[in-house]
């Protein structure tokens, strides 16, 4: 038995949305391991963030150093490995995003721990339930190790509310950081005023049969009006059509927003298992047999061209009527 | 250069999952080498190829190592007759081990292969754990660069510059060899892998992993292949992660086709209240 540390990503003096969700699972996690909830904030701007991130739990770590300036697998990990060993985690965990995905096997690695990655549930100290064969089973596992670390999906876990409280918080040193070679070079990233698509509500998301990029600008007119983000099947992103971190499916982002529409989408397993947890999925696709159609809750078969302007214009309609 | 490729035998993705007494049903189940895993095979080849005529250029080595049932021999030579030179076969099934063990036995290769790059998919497509990699790299204190999407050789071969499929964009990591790299879908577009010998100009198709050919298939069949078990590289059948049982999820409910966007919108605000 023992805490449950969280490690957390923060961005402006704040939580990201997607680290509340880990504090949801680390809280249950905590209170079957019989322990408190420990927060992480490592690299530039933790103490800044030490504040929010002490509403949420009952005790906050930071770790500021020069060598940590940009994420690191390699200057992180041993951060989250003696983080853990000092303050007696049995559990160890971060959200499963691209940094939690790449951190926390080989912090795992470090207390030679047993991991479940991509979590849904935990339904005993030491046993998780975690999607297989792209979503489509469920395997619940138990790990036997005496330290477990565990990413949850972050659309499984509700964003943690603040306890009302202030949680402690402390600062320890990096201790030595070592890079082993390693660099980072640059990120090229889309600027967007859009929501993440593992943070929103609302997603639209276009597939093969948008064929072009061009063509995915009425898209974006739609996801606008609907403050959503934008999101694309495999195909898509492959040709290019859209930045790869649209992509949405079993080896891009697993989504589950309320509103999910998949525009000129076929619906292929893999597209599914990234969306399939929407709450209400709308199909628009001008082939009737496409298999998207088995999933949507509403599906238009009609063509894309003529179809989302159309859209655009009831919706604002229906939202000039309110 | 010497490549270690780890591969692992996947069921079939197209088939749909059977439970039969609380665990899935393999029997009858057709097998192929995961895909993320042929993609590292393609990518070491094209790492030490000149594209333009296949023809390997130095010396350069790819060794395959899978560990799984005897039937797993199968994909190991797949992964020959797609170009790589030799293959390491370690009998178990999976029931006998878990990441913790495949890390652990990779890792006693690797000290015996001394090789200068490992690289394998980012994840396995039934398991869907995206662990051993970074596992590996922090159990061997390497470098790691996951979900890589493009990687370029340097001139002297000494690091590489892996572009990661992160959220939010693409990051541009360096790592010097000796590290472990895993790939991500991307990494077979045609210009992706870039190694200083493959003319600029040179597009790869982008249609995947190269099919194996008649005279591949045939020269694979005399590639050396070691066979041993798991005590041969100091590790035990004793896996700390169990799988309980396995569930399929509920099904949806049916949906309803919509004649026209009027009626949907109406339905998404009133019905759903998603609008």
């Amino acid at each position: 038995m023992g805490n449950v540390l969280a490690f957390c990503e923060f961005q402006s003096g704040a939580l990201r949305t997607s680290a509340l969700a880990n504090l949801t699972f680390a809280r249950q996690a905590a209170k079957l391991h019989g322990g408190d909830v420990v927060i992480l904030l490592a690299g530039p701007g933790a103490a800044a963030a030490a504040a929010a991130a002490a509403r949420f739990a009952p005790k906050v770590v930071t770790v500021e150093d020069p060598g940590l300036e940009h994420y690191l697998a390699e200057t992180y990990a041993p951060v989250v490995a003696s983080v853990a060993k000092d303050q007696g985690a049995t559990v160890v965990t971060a959200t499963a995003t691209a940094i939690g995905k790449d951190l926390m096997p080989r912090v795992a690695a470090l207390l030679d721990a047993g991991m479940a990655s991509d979590v849904s549930k935990i339904e005993a100290a030491d046993t998780f339930v975690r999607p297989i064969l792209a979503g489509n089973a469920y395997s619940t596992v138990q790990i036997g190790t005496p330290t477990i670390v565990v990413t949850p999906r972050q659309s499984e876990f509700e964003a943690a509310a603040e306890l009302g409280t202030e949680g402690a918080v402390t600062s320890a040193p990096a201790g030595a950081v070592n890079a082993l070679g390693a660099a980072f070079e640059r990120l090229d990233a889309q600027k967007s005023d859009r929501p993440d698509l593992g943070d929103a509500k609302v997603v639209v998301s276009g597939g093969r049969g948008m064929k072009t990029g061009e063509n995915f600008k009425v898209l974006e007119e739609l996801a606008d009006l609907l403050g959503a983000a934008m999101g694309a099947s495999r195909a898509a992103t492959d040709a290019g059509m859209v930045p790869a971190d649209w992509q949405v499916g079993q080896t891009g982002k697993i989504v589950a927003p309320n509103l999910y529409f998949a525009v000129a989408i076929s619906g292929a397993i893999q597209h599914l298992a990234g969306m399939k947890g929407s709450k209400t999925i709308v199909a628009i696709n001008k082939n009737k047999d496409e298999p998207i159609f088995q999933v949507a809750d509403y599906g238009l078969v009609a063509d894309w061209e003529k179809a989302i302007p159309e859209l655009i214009t009831e919706i604002r309609k229906l939202k000039a009527s309110r | 250069m010497k490549i270690l490729v780890p591969v692992k035998r996947v069921p079939d993705p197209t088939q749909k999952a059977k439970i039969k007494d609380g665990h899935i049903d393999l029997t009858g189940a057709s097998w192929i080498v995961n895909t993320f895993d042929e993609y590292a095979v393609e990518t070491a080849l094209r790492l030490l190829e000149n594209g333009a005529d296949n023809k390997r250029v130095d010396g350069g080595e790819i060794i395959v190592v899978t560990l799984g049932p005897e039937d797993a021999a199968k994909e190991l030579r797949t992964c020959l007759a797609m170009g790589a030179d030799r293959a390491i076969h370690v009998v178990t099934t999976d029931a006998e081990i878990d990441s913790r063990i495949v890390v652990g036995v990779l890792a006693s290769i690797i000290a015996a292969e001394k090789p200068d790059l490992v690289i394998m998919g980012k994840q396995a497509v039934d398991g869907d754990a995206n662990q051993v990699g970074q596992m590996l790299a922090g159990k061997l204190g390497w470098p790691q660069a996951t979900f890589a999407a493009s990687i370029e050789l340097a001139a002297d071969k000494q690091s590489l510059l892996v572009g990661r499929e992160v959220d939010g964009g693409v990051e541009y990591k360096r790592v010097p060899v000796p590290a472990v790299v895993t790939v991500d879908l991307r990494i077979v577009a045609p210009r992706a892998v870039k190694n200083g010998v493959t003319p600029e100009t040179h597009n790869y198709s982008g249609e995947g992993a190269r099919l194996p050919s008649l005279k591949g298939i045939m020269a694979a069949k005399k590639k050396p292949m070691a066979t041993g078990k798991l005590a041969d590289h100091g590790a035990e059948a004793k896996p700390a992660i169990r799988e309980l049982s396995v569930t399929l999820p509920p099904p949806r409910p049916p949906g309803q086709l919509v004649p026209d966007v009027p009626t949907l919108v109406k339905k998404l605000a009133d019905e759903a209240k998603a609008l």
